[in-house]
């Protein structure tokens, strides 16, 4: 399969901190793509670097063929890559719908004058926004809720409404920052579901997962950084007898 | 009929709704309730009621910039400035002193949208550079941009007309009008019509047109694609960029449509004035404005045009009046002490009054804010806001949140 995202020779350094040092991988089409590590290992740091928040101090970041290092946030999202992020960020006094309809925003061709003088074009580009948003609602189990305020959701309602958002801007690759965090075992097996559900949309997972659980069984590859660096990569299989994993995780033995 | 029936039944808990039908109401009997109140001379009541409108229009302007993007813009008077001057070098003769030596004189109608035009490329020009700044530092280089515009235009020499300013601007002229009893005239049809301080009924009908036009335009964008970007932007600027809004572009385009509003403004002041002057576009009118939205309810149009209502109102007519009421309620009864001025001592209760006129203005903010800090109108999400910043304070010790 050919590959969606390919990073190659990554830094990302903040003064002499170095966050991420000189990774390479490459995420498939059509798999579900995984990154682990200890905490400060720069999982989130290389996340950012993909999405455009931060631009890598060294290496480059291909998406489809087209090198998108370096390019800002929305333009990225354009390309094709949503995220998640790891301590929720949604708008809060945003209903669930609302949230879900400005995910359109970039796929949306009205343009200013349209909504000036609320063409027909622009009445019948945000009815199949809302319907499409609705769609994705009931995707992801919300679709009761979707005149609820954001900040007035459960917490596991509200991971799926980030992703509802996420999936909205019509995107190749879904980066997920941990998806499972927090939730009980019975949430982590509907969550796995969605992601099969995703997977099943054409859409490729990259995901940042602590629950190894979740980890073994959700994904095809795993990378494992530490200290910045990619200390293995492989199938669940190989990377859970790898020494070097083990030692990041439990420490060295003496 | 049963259209009308079911929209009634749908808005009568909404405020909004509400709110906008007592506007309508209220502009459309304005002027017939002076006259007959006032008993036909109530021309200057109008012509008041014609200026606040132009309050009501940078009102609804600035709830864009700050109400809906968040972005706090204490230069606000400058895009006025530059509206009213733009007016007033495309249609006067002043561009026949300067060394241009050819004065023009494009029609009111049009020199509207120039100016409009002129003060949104300015917000767009001030905003490519500073919008990327946050918070209070936005709100110090605007503040800085709101200094400067006047005192370019104060120093701009033969181009602006120096300290006095430029006067004799053109007037608006329409092919024709209707005049009846509210101007003390019968009904006739006026035809080559042009708009004079004689006939400050036609301002008023001219402003209200204008209001009701922007208020259209402005609610169209925030229920469409841009003004969820606002909302979005405000609320979480990272994770809108993460959606896919180009925030930067968000952003400007707020700035510029509230500087355009602003232009708007300004444009129709120098029209109904005939003369602008760099005196007239000082801090404290953006400041004012700034108040207006906040008092009325940040990020909710009808609360922003009833902040301007009410502070103009008190700005304009209640403290100017006040000293000569209080006087007369004062000799009505019988503390006609209270009104004789001892000398280097009591200077009388109407001067006292007047002396002290923005301690009671300042008063009447405090207590406005004190009973109602979300606004005296306000949006649906500013109320949900401060409930729950009420609540998270009670419940949650400062150190924990976040």
């Amino acid at each position: 399969m050919p590959a969606i995202l390919r990073v190659e020779g990554l830094s990302k350094r903040f003064g002499g901190l170095v966050a991420v040092d000189n990774v390479s991988f490459e995420v498939n089409e059509g798999e579900v793509f995984a990154l682990i590590g200890p905490n400060g290992a720069g999982k989130t740091t290389l996340f950012n670097c993909v999405t455009g928040f931060y631009a890598p101090t060294f290496g480059s970041i291909n998406f489809g063929g087209r090198d998108i290092s370096g390019s800002p946030p929305h333009r990225t999202a354009k390309a094709g890559i949503a995220r998640t992020f790891q301590n929720i960020r949604l708008f809060d006094y945003m209903s669930a719908v609302d949230n879900v309809r400005l995910g359109h925003h970039c796929r949306m061709h009205s343009k200013l004058w349209d909504s000036l003088f609320k063409t027909p074009f622009e009445k019948r580009e945000e009815k199949a926004i809302i319907e499409h948003s609705m769609e994705l609602l009931e995707l992801v189990g919300l679709g009761r809720h979707a005149d609820s305020y954001a900040r007035n959701l459960a917490y596991g309602q509200q991971r799926r409404l980030e992703i509802a958002r996420a999936l909205a801007t019509s995107p190749k690759l879904l980066l997920l920052d941990e998806p499972a965090a927090g939730f009980t075992p019975q949430e982590k097996v509907e969550l796995m579901q969605l992601v099969q559900v995703i997977l099943g949309r054409g859409i490729t997972v990259f995901l940042i997962e602590h629950d190894m659980r979740v980890v073994m069984q959700a994904s095809k590859r795993i990378v494992v950084l530490d200290h910045g660096e990619k200390i293995a990569e492989g199938t669940p299989a190989e990377v859970r007898s790898n020494q070097r994993v083990i030692e990041a995780y439990l420490g060295k033995s003496a | 009929m049963s259209r009308v029936r079911t929209w009634f039944q749908d808005n009568r808990r909404n405020p909004n709704a509400i709110a906008y039908s007592v506007f309508i109401i209220a502009a459309l009997l304005y002027p017939t309730i002076v006259q007959f109140w006032t008993g036909g001379n109530g021309d200057y009541l109008v012509g008041i009621a014609a200026d606040g409108g132009i309050y009501m229009l940078m009102a609804i302007g600035l709830n864009v910039v700050v109400g809906f993007a968040g972005l706090l813009d204490l230069g606000y008077a400058a895009f006025f400035a530059i509206g009213s001057y733009t007016y007033a070098e495309v249609a006067s003769y002043h561009l026949g002193v300067t060394p241009v030596d050819h004065a023009l004189h494009i029609p009111f109608w049009l020199a509207l949208f120039v100016g409009m035009f002129i003060a949104a490329s300015a917000g767009a020009l001030l905003g490519a550079p500073t919008l990327r700044l946050r918070g209070d530092y936005l709100a110090i280089v605007t503040l800085g941009f709101g200094e400067i515009v006047p005192i370019v235009f104060r120093n701009g020499g033969i181009w602006t007309g120096g300290v006095p300013g430029i006067s004799g601007l053109d007037v608006p002229t329409l092919p024709g009008w209707f005049q009846g009893p509210w101007i003390n005239q019968n009904f006739a049809w006026v035809p080559d019509f042009r708009f004079t301080t004689a006939n400050l009924t036609a301002y008023y009908v001219l402003m209200v047109l204008l209001i009701g036009m922007t208020v259209v335009l402005v609610h169209n964008l925030y229920n469409s694609r841009l003004g969820r970007a606002w909302m979005a932007v405000r609320e979480d600027e990272t994770a809108a960029a993460a959606s896919g809004v180009n925030t930067v572009t968000v952003k400007l385009l707020a700035f510029s449509i509230g500087a355009a509003t602003s232009g708007f403004a300004g444009a129709f002041y120098g029209a109904k004035l005939s003369y602008v002057s760099s005196e007239n576009f000082s801090f404290i009118v953006s400041v004012t404005v700034l108040a207006m939205v906040v008092l009325g309810g940040m990020g909710n149009i009808p609360g922003a045009m009833l902040g301007a209502a009410v502070l103009y109102f008190i700005l304009f007519w209640l403290l100017p009046s006040a000293p000569s009421q209080v006087e007369s309620l004062a000799s009505s009864v019988g503390l006609d002490f209270l009104n004789k001025a001892v000398p280097n001592g009591w200077p009388g209760i109407a001067e006292e009054i007047s002396r002290s006129k923005y301690v009671i203005f300042g008063l009447i903010l405090v207590g406005i804010m004190l009973l109602r800090p979300q606004g005296l109108l306000p949006s649906q999400i500013r109320k949900q806001e401060l409930k729950h910043e009420e609540h998270e304070a009670l419940t949650v010790p400062r150190q924990l949140q976040s």
